[in-house]
């Protein structure tokens, strides 16, 4: 019973919450960009406003264009039921490892490339055709990661893998360390982010993921936001997870273990932006105090820009000097 | 008995089919009377498959050459891909029935549909090298006919022409593997070819040729080349059982040979075919994915699916050879899952592009779109095939990939060193095939069914019905892609049953956690379940409908659509299936294929429209085939300058022959 309830307790809370991570994410990246930002409630009312607006559909749209935002959705959902959160002891872990979690990812990807080509409009033939040849090396990669990962720890499902994590007889293992580097471009790439896509992007011939959806509106589109966003949570639970999992609750756990679990569920592979917080959020410090971390990243990628193109420059020159 | 009235029906609708040809009921009732048949041969496989292991006793008929007999036989393998022939069988003769009226050249083709399916479910029983091979012979001349049913067009005699050299060539290459088994006394029947002893040349040889013969049958790269020239050419029915169930007769042959006449292949032969595998899987998708004829571009994605189950031989011959029965077990029940599913899904496939070609004649992804709209039956069939063969969960292509995956990630564990470093490898290389599967029909199938109409015939498609019995015999299929995958574990006991004489362990896939749950190995190794992702699944589908209904609005107000503001009524604004494809040509066509793009822009001030051409190479053909036939074109030449000899001449190449055998036997005879 109690196992039922978790299991439960898992489903709701990640689709609950997952626009709350986006928010931070958000939030963050905003801080560091010198900007104030929104709320990291602002996804919620997002999502609310457009589930309260008119679904539009074009004349040309078959019937696979009103069922896709259903199906990516669920199937996102679907995966991120499966994996460990909070704990490992999910009744419903077993129905997939690591291999059918992407190919669940790979369920939504497919439906909603169709979407994209359903309209017949240019550009959301041009948002599947990036998507898909993105995916499809994502995809083997992230394949390559699980094989590295059961090579180490025996198992292909993270609930197995973080157990053997956990269970301390891991040590500084060099492909564990690659699989990390690897997983974290793979969820880069998946949910379409900087330098792989950027999600806020307004000119349509640079978008990847927003082409294929630019034809949504009302609740589809709702439900393919809320779509990315539970991928977003599922990509972080699962780094976090599986290469950090200390914290998470396992079987036979308490009640403690399970909100212990909670609390350092996702926050562990959150950004936080913590030692550059401003005493009062939405006042024009903050966006100043953020200022020395913006700008020294901003510094560094102009060193390395400079720096690489002084090498350049003098390549150039040697190889002039040698003509 | 059912079996044998069956085979004999089979012959008689042939020869009925010749003598009462011509008119169309002729051609319903034969199809009609292939129906039966093959349903007569489908019941007898799963009942024998249902009886448990174990084989039927040989039966002898005086056929053939007055000194041999036939021999006959049953056993779980034969009748797993009797199981499979036949599934396909019907539903192609049921879809015959609607199809053939659409053929303009169906008098060429009834009589040889029969005979056809004949011949493939005659490999399957036969019991002795010379039986096999004659009805091995049958299957591809029958085959070969029907690909020649339009023989007015070049390009179909073209394909006919590499038809018939790479299947003589197959045949040549089996001869010679049964003749090195059967030995010196030429014991031909397969018992006396199961315990012979083989020293280690011959015993290379056979596997060798058995390779190369069933491999260029079932289509395994570099020996792939009529396939994608020989299943669009024939009708779509027959293309579906020659690209769905032809190739599965050949990997039958290979299995039957390897794992059951020659007993014990060394892992290097494993290592080799998973190479191949890997080689074909990956190349053939490429293929699949810069293709713009609709079933030349499913005859090539067969070329990678076949490379998937020949990873999976393999991989069990690697396994089996290193004493682990219980992994190769696992191998070869994904492989044969994984041929099991794509006679479904393949055919499946067929029967949708037949479907598409008799209500718009057109074959080119180019001048199609809009489909699933004016042909919602056949649209929805194709699009769960497309998603099986995309192998994405819970239909059945994912099952028999994860279980394929599953072996390859146990395969580091084998001894050799090549095999812990190549296993991964080979790993990656089925992992980039399912990933490029996906986005080859994702394109495939957007470009046809999705959209707005390309062309004229693709808009009028609703004005030509699809019969009820295509459509009927579409959705029986695409019902049996769900089904496969969604009780996976029904099927893997009985493939266990069908892998147990091969590997000489029974092995139950779900041992550990019980009848929904997949799990290989272990519990704690990972498991599977298609039952409960489908269950779960539906139960979160219907909860997000009514959460965006229930929170948000309800209906749909159709317009125009938005497209940006950039909104044109000319179809061609759309993406074709040449720019879908383009990101990946760039990524991976300019190394393999040697793909150049060239961009021809009008001056300033011109009116013509700017060009963007590419240009291709097929590396096969440019580097192995054409070598090939430039060489025997030169032999050829050389050798027909003896047509104009003197006499003298003739007389002294005859008396050095003479003097030549003479040494020979002189040779022969010293102590």
């Amino acid at each position: 019973m109690t196992e039922f309830l978790i299991q439960l307790a898992q489903i709701f809370l990640v689709v609950a919450l997952a626009p709350l991570v986006t928010g931070w994410v958000r939030l963050v990246k905003a801080r560091l960009q010198g900007r104030v930002g929104a709320s990291a409630l602002q996804p919620y009312r997002d999502l609310y406003r457009l589930l309260q607006q008119e679904a539009v559909v074009a004349h040309s749209a078959s019937w696979l264009f009103r069922v896709a935002p259903y199906v990516t959705f669920s199937a996102v959902w679907l995966a991120a039921v499966l994996i460990p959160t909070f704990t490992t002891d999910l009744i419903l872990a077993p129905a997939a490892d690591l291999i059918a979690l992407v190919a669940l990812l790979g369920v939504a990807r497919f439906w909603t490339a169709l979407a994209g080509l359903d309209v017949g409009t240019a550009f959301g033939g041009l948002g599947a055709s990036r998507e898909m040849m993105i995916a499809s090396l994502a995809e083997p990669a992230m394949l390559m990661v699980t094989f590295s990962l059961s090579l180490v720890s025996g198992s292909t499902a993270p609930s197995q893998i973080i157990a053997f994590v956990l269970s301390g007889s891991v040590g500084i293992e060099v492909s564990m360390g690659l699989a990390l580097a690897a997983l974290v471009i793979v969820a880069v790439a998946e949910n379409g982010r900087i330098p792989i896509d950027n999600p806020s992007t307004h000119l349509e011939l640079t978008m990847v993921h927003e082409a294929m959806v630019l034809e949504y509106s009302g609740r589809h589109l709702a439900l393919m936001e809320a779509a990315g966003m539970v991928r977003l949570t599922l990509f972080l639970a699962l780094i976090g997870g599986l290469f950090a999992p200390w914290g998470i609750a396992q079987a036979g756990a308490g009640w403690g273990e399970w909100r212990w679990g909670w609390e350092h569920s996702l926050p562990k592979a959150l950004p936080w932006p913590r030692p550059w917080r401003c005493s009062r959020p939405g006042s024009p410090r903050c966006g100043c105090s953020a200022m020395p971390i913006s700008w020294a990243a901003r510094c560094c990628w102009g060193c390395w820009r400079r720096s690489s193109s002084t090498c350049r420059r003098r390549c150039d020159g040697s190889r002039a000097d040698l003509l | 008995m059912l079996i044998a009235a069956s085979l004999s029906a089979l012959v008689l609708l042939s020869l009925l089919a010749v003598v009462a040809g011509g008119r169309e009921i002729t051609h319903r009732l034969v199809h009609a009377g292939c129906a039966a048949a093959s349903l007569g041969l489908l019941i007898g496989g799963l009942t024998h498959l249902g009886t448990g292991p174990g084989g039927s006793p040989s039966i002898v008929l005086p056929l053939g050459l007055p000194w041999m007999a036939a021999h006959f036989r049953l056993d779980n393998l034969s009748a797993l891909f009797m199981v499979v022939v036949d599934l396909a069988a019907v539903a192609a003769s049921v879809y015959g029935i609607g199809y053939c009226r659409h053929l303009p050249e169906v008098r060429r083709v009834t009589p040889f549909f029969p005979l056809f399916l004949f011949g493939m479910n005659a490999v399957l029983l036969a019991d002795d090298a010379f039986m096999f091979l004659v009805a091995w012979e049958f299957m591809s001349l029958a085959s070969w006919l029907m690909v020649l049913a339009d023989h007015k067009s070049a390009e179909n005699r073209h394909a006919g022409m590499v038809y018939l050299v790479m299947a003589a060539f197959g045949t040549f290459c089996l001869l010679t593997s049964f003749g090195l088994m059967a030995g010196a006394g030429g014991a031909y029947t397969f018992t006396a070819m199961r315990q012979a002893e083989l020293a280690a040349v011959p015993a290379f040889l056979v596997v060798l040729t058995a390779v190369l013969g069933a491999g260029s049958k079932a289509g395994l790269v570099p020996l792939h080349v009529w396939l994608p020239l020989a299943h669009p050419a024939a009708p779509s029915h027959v293309s579906a059982l020659m690209s769905g169930v032809m190739t599965k007769v050949a990997l039958y042959g290979l299995i039957r040979i390897l794992f059951d006449l020659h007993g014990e292949v060394p892992w290097e032969w494993g290592a080799a075919l998973m190479v191949i595998g890997g080689v074909s899987a990956v190349l053939g998708v490429l293929y699949a994915l810069f293709q713009d004829d609709l079933k030349r571009l499913l005859a090539y994605s067969t070329v990678e699916n076949v490379g998937v189950a020949v990873i999976g031989l393999g991989l069990g011959i690697a396994f089996k050879d290193a004493g682990e029965p219980a992994l190769a077990a696992l191998a070869l029940v994904g492989g044969l899952y994984h041929i099991v599913n794509h006679s479904i899904f393949k055919t499946l496939l067929f029967f949708a592009a037949g479907a598409v070609i008799s209500a718009t004649g057109e074959r080119r992804l180019s001048g199609l779109g809009g489909l699933l709209n004016r042909m919602p039956w056949t649209g929805t069939a194709a699009l769960v095939g497309a998603g099986a063969i995309s192998a994405l969960p819970p239909l059945n292509g994912f099952v028999s990939e994860w279980l394929i995956l599953q072996a390859l990630f146990k395969g580091p564990g084998l001894p050799h060193w090549a095999m812990k470093f190549g296993v991964p490898v080979v790993g990656a290389m089925l992992a980039l095939a399912g990933a490029l599967a996906a986005t080859c029909f994702v394109r495939a199938y957007g470009i046809v069914f999705l959209g707005r109409p390309r062309s004229l015939a693709a808009a009028r498609a609703d004005l030509h019905p699809t019969p009820a019995s295509m459509r009927w015999t579409m959705a029986v299929l695409a019902l049996l892609c769900i089904l496969l995958g969604a009780i996976p574990v029904t099927v893997t006991d009985a493939l266990s049953a069908v892998v147990q004489p091969m590997t000489g362990l029974h092995f139950a896939v779900s041992a550990d956690l019980g009848w929904p749950w997949l799990s290989p190995v272990s519990s704690t190794r990972g498991s599977y379940s298609g039952t409960m992702l489908v269950m779960v699944g539906a139960v979160l589908f219907a909860v997000a409908v009514v959460l965006a209904h229930g929170l948000g609005t309800r209906g749909v107000r159709r317009a125009d659509a938005w497209d940006c503001g950039h909104r044109e009524d000319i179809p061609e604004t759309q993406y074709t299936g040449q720019s879908f494809s383009q990101p990946l040509r760039r990524v991976f066509g300019t190394s393999i294929f040697l793909a150049r793009e060239t961009v021809e822009m009008p001056e300033p001030g011109e009116r013509s429209p700017a060009r963007l051409s590419v240009r291709m190479i097929d590396p096969v053909w440019v580097w192995l085939y054409d070598p090939i036939s430039r060489a025997i074109n030169f032999i050829a030449d050389r050798v027909n300058r003896m047509q104009f000899l003197t006499v003298r001449g003739y007389l002294l190449m005859m008396f050095s022959t003479l003097v030549f055998m003479l040494l020979v036997v002189a040779w022969r005879q010293q102590p």
